[in-house]
Order: C-alpha cells, then structure tokens, then sequence
C-alpha cells in the first residue's frame, strides 16, 4: 500500500515536468482588469490554445471552452516579481544549493547568466504561482556588475519554453563599494566607467584582440563580449542605488556614457523624482521600506513609490524591506507592496500596474505578457478579492492558459500535520 | 545587484555580522518586587532600574470606534475612556468627563498598543553599520553574564517608526549567535535619553537561549560546538554549574550570619534567576524535534520555557506546546532561508492557535516589526484558506494579550480592560487591511504619536539634520 503511495506521487511529480496541453478556457462574471485598459465589469477573458483570445463585456464563448465563473471575484493578469531568484536557490544559507551568484573576475562577472542554472521544479515555484505569481525576473547576486537577468514564466517546462526574454538587464552596483572590490564611490564608478571603455575598445578592435595585437585588458573576452549590448544600448543596466546625489550621478553616468538604466532601490528617489522622470528612467523599488538602514538611505520613506509615480515615473513594485524574503520563498508577496504602496499615495490603477505591466515594459515583454489583450499569453489570475488584500486568496491561476493544481510542499506539509498526531502513510 | 534579503537577524551569524495554563504563582510574587528574586535577596536585584515615568496626559475619550479589545468580543460603536494613564471605562455607553479630549472613531477601529516579543531594536540599531552591531557577544557560546540593555541605543532611529506601526511594548533580546544569549531586556517605545528612560517598570526579565544551525555554525571552528549533540551538551553542564550556584547561594542567603556569601558570578546569576522562576526563557528553535529536545531538557533542570521564538515547525508539536504551556513567537511567513527553516508553512499561527497554544506573531525584523497587525492578518488569511475560522477577535491576542503572557505583563498591558494600562491605538480602518494606518497610539494614556500631526511625531537625536523626513504624514 505504502509503494502505491509513494508510485503515485511519483507520477504526479512526474507528470508536473510535462507541459499540460492548454484547453480553451471562458473566465465569466468577474470584474476583469485588463490593465491595458478601464475595468469591465461582469467581463469575458478567453484563453485559447494558451494565449488571450478575447476580453470584453459581449465575448461568444465558443461551445467547446471550459467554463470557469468568477461572478463577484476579481480577475487581473498574472503579477509579476521583478527581482528574485526563484527556481535558483533551494535553500539560501548552509547548505542547498545557491545558484545566484558568481565568482567573477575582479568583481565583474557580466557574463554571468544564472538561468543557465534555473531548476522549473524547484519546490518554491509552485508556492508563489499559487498565490498569483506567473512571472518573475530573476537576477545574479553581488559583484560590481552581477551579470545578466531574466524573464521566466512559472510553469514546468524546459527552459527554452519558460524563458519569455533572456538576458533583459545588467545587474550593476552603483553603491556597495564592498561588492564591487573598491572603497569609495568615485573609485567604484571609475571602475565601471574602466571597464565599458574596455568594452568598446574590444569591440572597435576585435580581430587585433583575438590576433593578440591590443594592449592588455583588464577583463577577459567573455565579459567584454556580454558588455557590448549594454555599451550599444541594447540592454540596459539594473542599478542598485539609494542616496539621491548617487541617483543623481548614475543619471549623469548613464547619459555620459549613452546606456541605457533602470534604478534599483532609489530609496531617496522621491528627492530626485523629477530629474528620474525627466530621464525617462524607470524605478524598481519597494513601498515598505522606512529605515535609514544606511548613510546612503537615511531619507527612506514609504510614500517614495507614490511620488516617484506622481512626478511620472514608471515604477516596478518589488520587495525590498529586508526582511521576509520576497525574493524566493515570499515572492507572492509583493502583492502586500502593492497595497502598502496605495496605504502610502500610490493609486490603486497605478499599483496594479507597478507588478503587471510596468515590468512587462521595462523588461521589454509588454507584447506578451502583463496585461490582458488578445494575443498576449493567457497569464491569468482569478481572486476571491481585492488582490492587495491579506485576506484575498487567488483561486485560480492560469500560466500559457493551464491552470496548474499541483499542491506546493507548504501546502502538503499543511495537509500533513493540520490534525496531531500526524499519520506519516495516509499523509 | 544586491538583493535585499539580508535575513540578518534570524541568522544571527557572526559577531559582525548582520545578521495555555495560567501563568505560575511566583509571577504574582516576581511583579511585587520586579525584576528579580522573590523569595530570596542577591547582592542587588536590581542594578539597572527603570527610570520610565508616563508622559503628560489628557484624560481622552475615544467614541463610536470598533474595539478589538483582545479580551472577548468586539465592541462596536464603542467608546474608551483613557485617564490617569489607565482605561477608565469601555463599552458603547461611556460618559466624556467634562475635561475630556473627545476623539470620533466613526469607521475606525482602537486595539491594544502591540507587542513584539522579538525585537533587536536598540543593540542591531540603524544605520546598519559595524559600529552599531551590538546584538550578539559572539566570543563564547554562553554568554549568559551579558544584558542586552547594556547595548541598547535609545536614538535608534527604529524606535518611533515601530511606534508609528502601533508597537507600544518591545521585549530587546540578545541575538542567537550563542547558546544562551544573555539578559533580555522590556522596553516601552518611548523616548528617553536613557534606557532605564524606556525600561517597563516591573518586567522580568528574560533569557534568550538559541538551538540549531546558528551556534554550531559560529562556534564549530572555535572550540565548539560544532554539531547539535554538543549544543545540548553546553545547555546541559551550564545548568549543572547553575544548580550547584543557586544551592551555594540560597544556603547562604537562608543564614547570612553563617559566612562569606559565595562568590558572584554574572552569568551563573542570571541562570540561578531562572532555576528560581524569576527571569523567563525565550528560546530561539526553528524544528520541532530540538524544541521536544529543549522541553525534556527544561524538565531535567526544573525550568519552564516561556516561548519558543521562531518554532517554524511549530505546527507540527503545536499539541505539545499547548500541554506545556509554552507560547510560540512566531512568523507568519518565513521560512526556507536555512535548513532549520525549511519547513516553514503560511499556516504555522493558526494551526498553533487552534491547537489551543498561545500563538504570538512576532518579528526579529525591524521593518516587520512596524507591520505586526499586516503579518497577523497573513496568518489568519492562512488559517481561512485551510478552514480555521480564526476570527479578527481572536487574532488580535497574537499581538497583544498573548505577547503580553510571554512577557510576564498580562496584568498590566496587552487587552482594553477597566484597570490596565492605557496602551491603545486608533487605527485609521480595520487593522487587518493593508490600507490601514495607526492614526494615534497612546502609552499610559499619553498620546505619544499622531499621523495628522508631525510635531506628535518622535523624531530621535541621529534623525536631526541626517533625516529630513521621517514618513508617517501623507
């Protein structure tokens, strides 16, 4: 009996790394927030053959579509959590394996591409796709430039096909001058202002490189090659930076050397929010971040998600209070920072927005994924509630239109011991 | 890029690094004459006395308000009457004496200023720099002969945002670096230029002791211990060293007239105190097996632990807890950052609470402690979605009456009831709501923080010139 336990969750493990076939799928009677545009009440999604067929308040649903109704329930695209590294880590701290980070060469390792290593069973996916979560953006860890990021969404599958966009960012840091092999700050932007020179020398001067006619460089092919879409402005850096005058100076840095940003944390951002919108330059930050934890962020505040939006700028919510780990085992949670991010100014269209389709666009996903229009994939999730609500659950979450029921090891750790004492072969 | 979970605390790494049943009889007797001895006399009890005295106040009556009072149901359209630092009255039928403030509450709710049983405010202070790491003695691991007041900033800059969170009552705790930690220390989030200025008048104190990963982690190449079984080995002589300590000095103290007392010993004291029932044990657990292993040792010894803290795996001894009696300091979501903490589940509080244990959400995080009333609502959210009907009344004791019992102080704070002290806070909508805010927060009947009001608002010495802007107004 125990065998034929243990033989069917083999099966059920088994059967999570094939990609189910999408059904078509008509969510009815719901308040539908398309975020691409107004609301509509008692709205239509359509999903068919993985992708959003149709969204309105008067869609036919075809005779075939399985019907799921969501009268009284909130229906949004799935949200997205910009900065983590789920599907990378097991466990984070003695022991397990830690995939996020690289060795690097004197504290550059831009050819890092930590998806390389992404794991689609990892056991925390399914525990923040439960709860609403269909993408993240997952990122290396350390160094002055970490490497690359990417855009996965969060299904079982291999991962060419969970990949939506790779690489989508530079991580760099901006500010720990520990990270980056340095002491100060000047010397940290010198370095980095160092190394896209070298980047564009190498790539002025490719053949001399490979024929061994060029001065000597500090950094080697690899991460000069992987600089070179950052130094044409292909692909932008993702900096980590607090203190409005470094805010300030990674806008000059960015200008001077024509590349493309996104800040990162921008805690004292909302003192310098004009001069980011004017730069057209998005902002990664969280809403529940209050402490002058350093002397780069003693002008913290919660309303900075809020004002940075009001002066116009494009702002992606994500976790980054400290604590919690919205990172990898909370990544759910940064739907609380939407909602603390409306408690502190911000509105409730522009939170939507801020984990949906604003990291869409600054990843440059906007096409697929993020919001509901036809064509886009069929990321979508139902709640009970208003999503930014602690006692909103999500009831059903479609990933590329399959809605995934897989129980996650929170939930059969729950399972297991909600009546004591536990029963170790029924559960 | 530099991710920002930075588990500081809960790892409580390297020095450096950032890391039931009705209380016993002698609590009775230990708030006579707190902190310290009872029956006995040592050298001097009480070294360090609270120097607290309550703010100015206004006899202030809160009307048409809902009262989560966290001491039966709620009240709605209720009023409060807070004089003389204490609640005068409560109930939907209050008259305003005629010197009262009168405060409208229509569509807000008043609860009990909150508790974090687990706080490094003060000795992990902000900013986060090497010379404000003051929260683990991480030499040796133990360290019983250290008191966490003695690091405490009272300028932390964290203090009046906790208080802006409605935090009223902080028990400090040295971090878990060692086996046994040293003193705790109970603070009410005041300012003060000293921290005798915020002690809690009469608290006990307590004792941090820490299981698992992280001493075996800071000691295993520094003489020890390096695995488990040598964490149980350093509990179990000290407490040896301990007995034998407390006999040599409750025979002397029996007939002072008989000879020299024996000599003192800091560390050995403060376990004594713990033998006798006077300083409670807070313990540091993540899995459910060490803490069944941490209960049989205190049964050995003939101590009580008060609360576990952290107890990730809680739910799954949560019967056990209960019988013992001992409360669960508890996450409503961490879990997976080390092994010990891989089994954390959403449900951990709720399944606790149900199980009839005193289930506490507590923080260890400076920024979650500013949010206990949002980390509650996970948990009871959590409950729900597995069929817990944990109602708003019944959560609310997580982060009052409850912490409150962990503490020694459930008859003083902790639960809006004629008598106790008037810790209160007037939120802006049902405190479980991500949008609510606390508006005002009384300590002793003091208003001590108004959102509408930045002059109501605690800005500490660092803050001046460094901060221009504290939050809080909109």
């Amino acid at each position: 009996m125990r065998t034929a336990r243990m033989a069917l969750l083999g099966t059920l493990v088994a059967a999570a790394a094939i990609a189910l076939p999408a059904q078509t799928i008509a969510i009815t009677g719901g308040t539908v927030y398309p975020v691409s545009g107004p609301a509509i009440k008692n709205g239509t999604v359509l999903i068919r053959n993985g992708k959003v067929a149709a969204v309105g308040a008067n869609v036919a649903i075809p005779a075939d579509a399985k019907k799921v109704d969501a009268t009284g329930k909130w229906v949004t695209p799935g949200f997205i959590n910009s900065t983590s590294v789920l599907g990378l880590v097991d466990v984070g701290f003695g022991g397990g394996s830690n995939e996020s980070s690289a060795k690097g060469t004197d504290d550059v390792s831009a050819s890092f591409q930590p998806w390389l290593a992404y794991n689609p069973l990892n056991v925390l996916i399914p525990a923040a796709r439960e709860q609403g979560i269909t993408g993240v953006v997952i990122w290396p860890n350390g160094n002055l430039v970490g490497g690359q990021g990417a855009f996965v969404d969060l299904f079982p599958g291999s991962l060419p096909d969970v990949l939506v966009k790779a690489p989508v960012g530079m991580a760099v840091d901006f500010e720990e001058d520990r990270d980056a092999g340095v002491q100060a700050r000047g010397e940290l932007i010198g370095k980095l202002a160092g190394l896209l020179e070298e980047t564009r020398a190498y790539m002025a001067n490719k053949a001399a490189y490979t024929a061994g006619k060029t001065r000597a460089f500090d950094y080697g092919r690899a991460n000069l090659e992987a600089m070179i879409p950052v130094v044409t402005g292909r692909l932008p850096m993702v900096m980590s930076v607090n203190r409005a005058a470094d805010i300030e100076e990674a806008l000059r840095f960015a200008r001077e050397q024509k590349v493309r940003v996104i800040l990162y944390g921008a805690s004292e951002g909302w003192m310098v929010a004009g001069k980011i919108a004017a730069a057209k330059v998005p902002v990664l930050t969280g809403a529940m971040n209050n402490i002058p934890r350093d002397f780069t962020e003693l002008n913290s505040r919660q309303e900075n998600a809020a004002l940075l939006r009001k002066a116009g700028v494009t702002v992606v919510l994500v976790g980054n209070a400290g604590g919690g780990d919205e990172e990898n085992f909370n990544v759910r949670n940064v739907r609380f920072e939407a909602g603390n991010a409306v408690g502190y100014g911000m509105t409730w269209d522009d939170a939507l927005a801020a984990v949906t389709t604003n990291a869409a666009q600054v990843f440059g996903v906007a096409d697929k994924v993020g919001a509901l229009k036809v064509g886009m994939e069929g990321n979508v999730v139902v709640w009970d509630g208003d999503p930014f609500e602690f006692a909103t659950r999500a009831v059903h979450v479609y990933v590329r239109g399959v809605e995934y029921t897989q129980p996650s090891r929170k939930d059969l750790l729950t399972e297991r011991y909600k009546n004591l004492p536990p029963d170790y072969f029924k559960n | 890029m530099r991710l920002r979970f930075v588990l500081a605390l809960a790892f409580a790494g390297s020095a450096a690094a950032q890391q039931g049943p009705k209380p016993a009889a002698a609590d009775t007797a230990a708030h006579k004459v707190p902190p310290g001895p009872g029956a006995v006399a040592l050298p001097n009890a009480d070294p360090f006395p609270s120097t607290y005295k309550p703010f100015p106040s206004k006899t202030t009556l809160i009307k048409n308000a809902t009262i989560l009072t966290a001491a039966g149901p709620r009240i709605v359209g209720g009023s409060i009457l807070l004089k003389d630092g204490k609640i005068a009255a409560i109930g939907t039928n209050v008259a305003a004496p005629a010197d009262a403030v009168v405060i409208d509450g229509t569509g807000k709710f008043v609860t009990p200023g909150l508790i974090d049983t687990h706080s490094h405010l003060g000795v992990y202070s902000a900013p986060g720099v090497e010379a404000n790491s003051d929260g683990n003695e991480a030499v040796r691991p133990n360290t019983a002969y250290v008191w966490a007041e003695h690091s405490v900033w009272p300028q932390d800059p964290q203090f009046p945002r906790n208080l802006a969170g409605g935090i009223t009552t902080l028990q400090v705790l040295p971090g878990s670096a060692n086996l046994f930690g040293g003193r705790s220390v109970v603070l009410k989030v005041v300012p003060a230029r000293s921290v005798q200025g915020m002690k809690f008048p009469g608290a006990k104190y307590g004792l941090k002791m820490a299981c698992g990963e992280n001493p075996k982690r800071v000691y295993g190449n520094r003489g020890g211990p390096q695995t488990r079984m040598g964490n149980v080995a350093g509990y179990r002589q000290a407490w040896i060293d301990a007995e034998a300590y407390r006999r040599a000095w409750d025979k002397y103290l029996a007939d002072p007239s008989k000879g020299d007392p024996p000599r003192r010993d800091l560390g050995l004291e403060t376990l004594a105190e713990v033998l006798r029932g006077n300083i409670l044990v807070h313990n540091h657990c993540y899995r459910a097996d060490e803490m069944m292993q941490m209960i049989d040792i205190a049964h050995e010894f003939g101590y009580k632990i008060r609360s576990f803290h952290h107890g990730v795996e809680a739910y799954k001894i949560a019967d056990v807890l209960a019988k013992e009696g001992i409360a669960g300091s508890l996450w409503a979501d961490w879990g997976g950052f080390k092994m010990e903490a891989l089994d954390g589940i959403d449900a951990n509080l709720a399944l606790f609470d149900k199980a009839g244990g005193r289930a506490i959400t507590h923080s260890d995080d400076p920024s979650g402690s500013q949010r206990l009333n949002q980390e509650t609502a996970k948990g009871m959210a959590a409950g729900h979605a597995i069929g817990i009907d944990i109602s708003e009344d019944e959560a609310i004791k997580w982060n009052t009456i409850n912490p409150a019992w962990a503490l020694g102080l459930d008859d003083k704070i902790g639960s809006l009831e004629t008598g106790k002290n008037a810790d209160v806070v007037l939120w802006s909508a049902d405190p479980f709501s991500v949008y609510a805010h606390a508006d005002k927060v009384w300590i002793d009947g003091a208003m001590l923080y108004d959102r509408s009001d930045p002059k109501q608002q605690w800005r500490t010495d660092f803050e001046l010139g460094f901060v221009g802007f504290t939050g809080g107004t909109n």
